[in-house]
């Protein structure tokens, strides 16, 4: 069966399980005729030049797994940041499982998409605040048309949530091949601040590939700062789309450590919808293997006097692919703009690759628009330096790259986070490390 | 003796007609409009070139023929209708007036301001000249000095009839026929360019230009340009002129192919300033240009150009770092007013080891303008110790402009060093309130600061292009002060 013909079945199969007769599913509807009119994104497209889907689409997904696989909480411990208390939305295969997670409504909503689908309280929420950004490029038309599942996350005005929300979507392998298109809306309210954190985890090596499309708002004076971890297996891919919208004086800070998977794909959009907003897009990759990643930032400057900061930091070992396609849009209006681009990466291996193409569109004069990218080596007089002090190289190198990509974890704000991609790191280089950053 | 039949008369009239139609074509200078096999034959025929380089032409049309135009640059314009152009047109029409008085005010004014003496302004604007025995005496000093060296410098045309081997062996080895859309096009149907060629361990003592250039006439719409320096050899090309030119060719697709054989070096200065459209952004020439240059081991290729006139520019002088140690270098200032859209930048391909490339272009858009930087590094796999440099500043002045820059960076290779930087600002009040305060008055001071914007680019220039292209910059942007 061709992919296409799977998703026509399978879309016929999820029209007999949901409400047809809503507002949602008109979108459903119309996202899937939009999906069948562009089809899946090809290497002649400019935005996947770099990058061919072709290898993860060839699989006979199925999207809806047939039965729920019992996990506890100790098989998934290891993943979780259970040294803080945090609120947890956890799915397995796309299910959202109860007993794992812990959901409030008090003050606030961290719950369940599904259930503000189908719950008539949230119509007006989801009238204006869902697909208002995702936009309708191919595939997240495809999360579109099968969307019934992800967290919700509504915070409204003056609250300040204490504790970080974790969303993970777990995959048991239950079935051959899994294809999840998980749905997440974030609404943050006037004043209030939020910690979100992401996973994706296999937990076995049956192969997943992952559609994912998250939407955040981020209203007035709002602070959202938001981690996404990606060190899945490399038998499972991702796709992500995240779409942000800021108002006036908010703050988006959004980080992406992407160590594992297949292929990474991430699309990651800043709309700068009012005054003196704030976005932050940070960065850490390190992979080898066969492994590609690839990010393709957004940042469009729509008002004036605002702010964008991007820092990537990459390193490539064996033959493993990076895409970096980063670009700054800044509209007419959208005067005293300071936006910021940088982009550094290392090649460790001559088989790597790295394709960078940092973009800069500006209609405004009155700006300060810049951007770097280098691509380099290891300093080997500082190799040596630490070398004849007894420094092993492979420690020493692992320094050297710790150093390289510390000036992205320094502006990580959770202390768990921190030691959690510091341990990451240290594991992906292969070494023990006895020191703190 | 046979006798003089009713028949043959009959058939010595046809054949005297096909003759006299041909004839006429001739002295015409121009076929019929439209492109086809044809019209590519009949270029071919009327420069009475040798077989292999109709086939060649024609193997260049077949592949136009199944190619579509490209529409990927940032660049919006109505697509000329290819058909409705001759390929073929008489080398200067250009009606021939009495005196400068004749001559557009507005034209000699500007002349004025770049500081192009009267002799010269004549020669551009196609006044008879009198006292034309200097200009001639430097073409045949000039011309005498190359020959003793053994350098070659003449119309492509005459370099197919008299040097078939060099031609031959260089012509479509940087650009194939089937590079690109108008690149094909030009193969198949260019009128004329230039041919140089520098004999091994040769310095060019002069900077050959277009200025004293004796083929000046010859080169149209399409123009193919081919320079082949030997080993060890140096030259400097320099192409264009500061002078605005009033072409009522609206398409001008050439090509230039460089090639520069082991330690060998060439440097090619541009200065376009073509017509840009009037104010209200009617009219102005597409120009879509095919530069690329290839060097060998130790082989330098360096471009310099100064963009400041065509209604669309769509320009990528490139160089091919094929050789180990070769060097390339891109110095670039592109500036649009009006309505102009430029997309222009350049590739650098590091294929030998060792291979270095530089990269400084600066962009200054004004009025309602679109000005793009795109450019290419790529290091292949067996490119060790690669380094590359890209620097792009924008300038924008006016807030109906935009500055673009899409830098591709594709990188094989683990001792790669590669560092791109760009940055796009406009003028500081702060620079130009301290210029006021010093008596410069705000014009002065947006052209000081600009020169001084443009100043790593001025600076490649050769010398008396590079004063000359600094007024020009003045010229350019005049007006676009609010």
């Amino acid at each position: 069966m061709s992919f296409k013909e799977n998703i026509l079945s399978s879309f016929l199969a999820l029209e007999n399980e949901v409400n047809t007769d809503s507002y949602v599913h008109e979108l459903r509807s119309k996202a899937l005729s939009d999906f069948e009119s562009k089809g899946l994104p090809l290497r002649k497209d400019e935005a996947y030049k770099y990058t061919s889907l072709k290898s993860l689409f060839n699989k006979d997904y199925s999207f809806f797994p047939k039965e729920e696989a019992a996990i506890s909480y100790g098989d998934i411990k290891q993943y979780l940041m259970h040294q803080i208390d945090a609120y947890r939305v956890i799915f397995i295969d796309g299910i959202y499982s109860s007993h794992l997670s812990q959901t409030t409504h008090d003050k606030f909503d961290v719950c369940l998409m599904s259930s503000t689908l189908n719950n008539p309280k949230y119509a007006s929420v989801i009238e204006n605040y869902y697909n208002k950004l995702a936009g309708d490029d191919s595939l997240t038309s495809l999360n579109t048309a099968f969307a019934r599942e992800g967290a919700y996350i509504h915070i409204p005005k003056n609250v300040h949530v204490e504790k970080p929300i974790e969303i993970v979507n777990f995959s048991t392998g239950n079935e051959a091949s899994l294809m999840l298109q998980p749905r997440n809306l974030v609404v943050v309210g006037e004043n209030s601040q939020v910690q979100i954190i992401e996973r994706q985890q296999s937990l076995t090596e049956n192969a997943t590939l992952t559609n994912s499309v998250t939407e955040i708002f981020a209203d007035k004076r709002s602070m959202v700062d938001y981690y996404k971890i990606q060190n899945d297996l490399t038998t499972a891919s991702l796709i992500d789309h995240t779409t942000v919208e800021q108002k006036d004086n908010s703050e988006v800070r959004l980080h992406t450590f992407s160590f594992g998977g297949a292929l990474t794909r991430n699309n990651l959009t800043f709309y700068q919808r009012g005054e003196h907003c704030n976005s932050v897009l940070n960065g850490v990759t390190i992979i080898g293997g066969k492994q590609h990643v690839d990010h393709s930032t957004l940042v469009h400057h729509t008002a004036p006097n605002c702010e964008s900061f991007q820092e990537y930091k990459q390193i490539f070992d064996d033959r493993s692919v990076g895409v970096f396609n980063g670009k700054v849009l800044v509209d007419k209006v959208a005067q005293k703009i300071n936006a910021f681009q940088q982009n550094n990466n290392i090649l460790i291996s001559d088989k790597a690759t790295i394709n960078a193409k940092p973009q800069l569109e500006i209609f405004a004069d009155d700006v300060r628009c810049s951007h770097g990218c280098t691509i380099g080596q290891l300093d080997e007089d500082a190799l040596f330096y630490m070398q004849s002090r007894g420094i092993g190289k492979k420690e020493a190198r692992a320094l050297l790259m710790f150093a390289f990509a510390n000036s992205v974890l320094e502006s990580v704000k959770i202390p768990e986070i921190k030691t959690r991609i510091t341990k990451l790191i240290a594991n992906k280089l292969g070494v023990e490390i006895g020191f703190d950053l | 003796m046979a006798k003089y039949t009713e028949e043959e008369l009959e058939k010595e009239l046809a054949t005297k007609e096909y003759e006299y139609g041909f004839y006429t074509d001739i002295e015409s200078d121009t076929i019929p409009i439209g492109l086809s096999e044809d019209v590519v034959r009949m270029i071919s025929a009327k420069k009475n070139e040798p077989e292999w380089m109709t086939e060649w032409r024609l193997e260049a049309y077949r592949h136009f023929v199944s190619m579509h135009e490209p529409d990927w640059a940032n660049v919006t314009y109505d697509k000329p209708d290819l058909q409705a152009i001759s390929y073929y047109s008489a080398p200067s029409k250009k009606p021939k007036l009495d005196s400068l008085d004749e001559v557009d005010p507005e034209l000699l004014e500007t002349f004025k301001k770049l500081g192009i003496s009267i002799d010269e302004q004549k020669m551009l604007t196609g006044v008879a000249v009198d006292i034309v025995v200097d200009s001639v005496s430097v073409a045949t000093t000039f011309k005498k000095t190359l020959a003793e060296k053994g350098i070659i410098f003449c119309p492509i045309s005459e370099a197919i009839q008299e040097h078939p081997e060099l031609v031959k062996k260089y012509l479509g080895t940087v650009i194939p026929q089937r590079d690109n859309y108008y690149a094909s096009l030009n193969a198949a149907v260019f009128s004329d360019g230039s041919f140089c060629y520098i004999p091994k361990g040769v310095r060019c003592p002069m900077e050959l230009s277009t200025y004293f250039r004796i083929n000046q006439a010859g080169t149209g719409q399409f123009e193919r340009t081919l320079v082949v320096a030997d080993e060890g050899s140096y030259v400097s090309y320099l192409e264009g002129c500061t002078a605005p030119s009033r072409d009522e060719n609206q398409l001008h697709a050439a090509c230039v192919e460089l090639v520069a054989l082991d330690g060998a070096e060439i440097k090619y200065s541009t200065v376009q300033n073509w017509y840009p459209g009037n104010k209200e952004g009617k009219g102005g020439v597409f120009n879509f240009v095919t530069k690329r240059g290839i060097c060998e081991k130790n082989a330098k290729i360096s471009w310099t150009q100064v963009e400041t006139g065509s209604a669309i520019t769509w320009k990528y002088p490139s160089c091919i770092l094929k050789g180990d140690n070769s060097v390339g270098e891109f110095y670039s200032i592109a500036v649009t007013n009006n309505f102009q859209q430029a997309d222009t930048g350049t590739k650098m391909v590091h294929i030998g080891k060792n291979t270095k490339s530089t990269i400084i272009s600066k962009g200054i858009s004004a009025g309602k303008s679109q000005n793009s930087y795109r450019g290419l590094v790529q290091i292949n796999p067996r490119a060790s110790n690669a380094r590359n440099f890209s620097q792009c500043d924008s300038l924008l002045m006016g807030n109906e402009c935009g500055a673009h820059t899409f830098p591709y960076i594709e990188t094989k290779n683990s001792t790669a060093k590669v560092e791109h930087e760009a940055t796009t600002s406009k003028i500081g009040e702060d620079q130009i309130f301290y210029c006021n305060q010093r008596g410069i008055n705000t014009e002065k001071a947006i052209a000081l600061i600009v020169n001084g914007f443009s100043k790593e680019v001025l600076n490649k220039l050769p010398m008396e292009f590079a004063v000359e292209a600094q007024k020009l910059l003045e010229i350019s942007l005049e007006g676009s002060v609010g």
